[in-house]
């Protein structure tokens, strides 16, 4: 059976959307910012992202029943990334490990220069498996809690949690050995432990 | 949890430090939501206003109900500019950017349309 559809005036959704936007626009940039790797397509993202969530926004707003956004948010942009490396993968374009996580200027960039650990855990993070390091970026750049990401990523809370505990383990390896070979992560972290 | 992975964590939040978005996108951004919102309650008003017996004003809720209905249209107004960015322009350039435009208007309408 169908929701009660909403009879929220326009005008309330709208206002409701700009607090949303302006609640978050920091989290979604932060995310395709680590998730593409470069301004140019976190640019493009953010802005996608945001226009998909408006045209969507009532019914995830009755669906949500009061529930935080930010997931809903961030597994819009995670859906367009994908459908990005997608698209790319059909045409001859730079892999997205081969672009400059670090090379463009953002606030990061003088914490890293001089800090080679720090320039060291990012470059792990970039060889992480996507899931790994989708839930790490989560996390850390965002700030959210296992159960806000196992709604982004549409896992349940455990396997949410073995993921997280895998890829700081798996990325702490390769921040002692760089040379270490990274293979995917594929479907054990499916399952809750 | 052991000293060393508080230690890495910590290392890993420093790393990932949250990105502030430039604030010509913020900009953008605001402006373009800001467009579709009123564009859509403009175009609604003035239907309403409108008495329906000139069939000319017909076609006004359908436009209405597309702008209103999602942000397609800002989609393909977006992607329309970031094509023209990276075109290396001339004439030739031009009309085929605006034939993708029309292309792309449509498959977005069809969609909307589809979606109400």
């Amino acid at each position: 059976m169908d929701e009660q559809v909403s009879t929220k005036p326009k005008a309330q959704l709208d206002a409701e959307f700009s607090d949303l936007y302006r609640a978050h626009l920091r989290d979604v940039y932060s995310y395709a910012y680590y998730r593409v790797g470069n301004h140019h397509d976190a640019e493009d993202l953010t802005e996608q992202t945001f226009l998909q969530a408006y045209r969507h926004f009532e019914r995830a707003q009755r669906e949500s029943r009061g529930r935080p956004l930010r997931p809903w948010l961030i597994r819009i942009a995670h859906n367009l990334a994908a459908n990005l490396y997608r698209d790319r993968a059909r045409k001859p374009a730079t892999p997205i490990d081969e672009t400059t996580m670090l090379a463009a200027p953002h606030t990061t960039e003088q914490l890293v220069e001089g800090r080679e650990e720090l320039s060291r855990v990012l470059g792990g993070v970039r060889r992480l498996p996507d899931d790994r390091r989708e839930a790490l970026i989560m996390r850390f750049a965002l700030g959210m809690d296992n159960r806000e990401i196992a709604r982004a990523l549409g896992r349940s809370d455990g396997a949410t949690k073995v993921l997280i505990h895998r890829a700081i383990k798996q990325l702490e390896g390769l921040v002692k050995d760089p040379g270490e070979v990274v293979q995917d992560s594929g479907v054990a972290e499916d399952s809750d432990e | 949890m052991s000293e060393a992975l508080g230690n890495f964590e910590g290392l890993l939040r420093e790393a990932l430090a949250p990105v502030e978005p430039p604030e010509d996108l913020a900009l953008r951004l605001e402006s373009t939501l800001e467009s579709i919102t009123e564009m859509a309650a403009d175009e609604l008003q003035e239907w309403e206003l409108s008495a329906m017996r000139d069939p000319r004003n017909w076609a006004r809720p359908a436009t209405a109900l597309v702008v209103g209905g999602g942000a397609g249209v800002a989609l393909v107004l977006l992607r329309s500019r970031r094509r023209a960015h990276g075109s290396s322009g001339g004439l030739s350039g031009a009309r085929e950017s605006a034939e993708r435009t029309v292309r792309d208007l449509g498959r977005e309408t069809r969609k909307l349309l589809g979606n109400h």
